[in-house]
């Protein structure tokens, strides 16, 4: 049972509530208009793949997999296949002719990104990948690879014999002289 | 719908039907609490003011499986959990709709093992596959428009 007295000292808390309310009302939305707007990520954001490519339009991807060895959910598929000066994908001996990551699997971890030796693939804070079918989730090597620089022919291209011998440069000699 | 089944195709009649009940559908989805491993946080975040689902006509995640068209399975699925989900998406009303949030519900993810259902659409179909471990609120909202634009281009005939 409650005395009036215990009414009164209850109403007491109206004013508090519409007090909060008031504060709240002139306040400045928090909300992120999301498909018209978006938030600033931040640049080490782990997006989704891009395969990169030299100025020179060259792929830097070699087809060595060791980014499905490094792959903690094996999501990467890479099948190899020999270059030749007349039909050049990437330096070196090798490029990778099928390269497949399935999205669903793959959890953004970049372990990818460390484990590879010319920096071609790189994870970027721009798009989310979503689909209707998995077969389609599934993104091959024309999805992944980034467009060659404007001016410059993709590949394969013909090239000099003896120019692209080597995917990764060796070390300069180190300078021991103190 | 009952209606056009009686009737049949009525041209002009039966698309204005069909463009109104789909447009009601699409921006009045309410989905299910299904909030099964991390990405139910980001699920929560999603409904939260930050991004407010409730833009799309999602104001309500509802806790009961009658009173839902949508469900977001956010997380890995068990193999125990499976009889369950199942028998939650059975007694959802149609028309219905799922979306598989993450890589875990999507397909197994990491989790490679004989525990867990390799991909949700073994027990229930999928309709929006949302990749990320987990994905960011905006995927989950790029995946809920793209079951929007599904749902706009739905015949009405599918249910019969």
């Amino acid at each position: 049972m409650s005395s009036v007295r215990d009414i009164l000292s209850r109403l007491g808390g109206i004013p508090v509530g519409f007090a909060t309310v008031f504060k709240t009302f002139f306040r400045k939305p928090v909300t992120v208009q999301y498909p018209e707007k978006q938030k600033p990520m931040s640049a080490r954001f782990r997006g989704r793949h891009h395969l990169k490519r030299y100025d020179d339009g060259l792929e830097k991807c070699i087809g060595c997999a060791l980014c499905a060895a490094a792959c903690p959910s094996d999501a990467i598929y890479v099948e190899a296949a020999e270059n030749n000066n007349d039909k050049r994908f990437s330096p070196g001996e090798r490029y990778a002719k099928t390269y497949e990551i399935n999205m669903l699997r793959c959890i953004f971890c970049g372990y990818c990104e460390d484990a590879c030796p010319t920096n071609a693939i790189i994870l970027e804070p721009i798009e989310f990948p979503t689909g209707y079918t998995r077969e389609g989730m599934i993104y091959t090597k024309d999805k992944l690879l980034e467009p060659a620089p404007a001016g410059v022919q993709g590949t394969p291209q013909a090239t000099p014999a003896g120019k692209f011998e080597r995917a990764i440069l060796p070390f300069p000699p180190i300078d021991v002289s103190v | 719908m009952g209606l056009e089944q009686k009737l049949g195709n009525m041209g002009v009649v039966t698309m204005s039907a069909e463009k109104a009940i789909n447009w009601a559908r699409t921006n009045a989805i309410w989905p299910m609490l299904f909030g099964l491993a991390c990405c139910a946080i980001e699920m929560m975040s999603t409904q939260a003011s930050n991004y407010d689902l409730s833009r799309f006509g999602m104001e309500l995640m509802r806790a009961s499986p009658r009173q839902s068209d949508l469900m977001i399975v956010a997380g890995r699925v068990s193999r125990k959990m499976a009889p369950v989900l199942r028998n939650l998406y059975d007694q959802m009303p149609e028309p219905k709709w799922v979306i598989a949030m993450g890589d875990c519900a999507s397909c197994g993810g990491v989790f490679n093992n004989y525990a867990v259902i390799q991909g949700v659409d073994e027990i229930v179909p999928v309709d929006v596959y949302v990749a990320g471990c987990p994905p960011r609120p905006e995927a989950l909202i790029d995946g809920i428009l793209k079951l929007q634009d599904k749902i706009k281009k739905e015949p009405l005939t599918k249910w019969q």
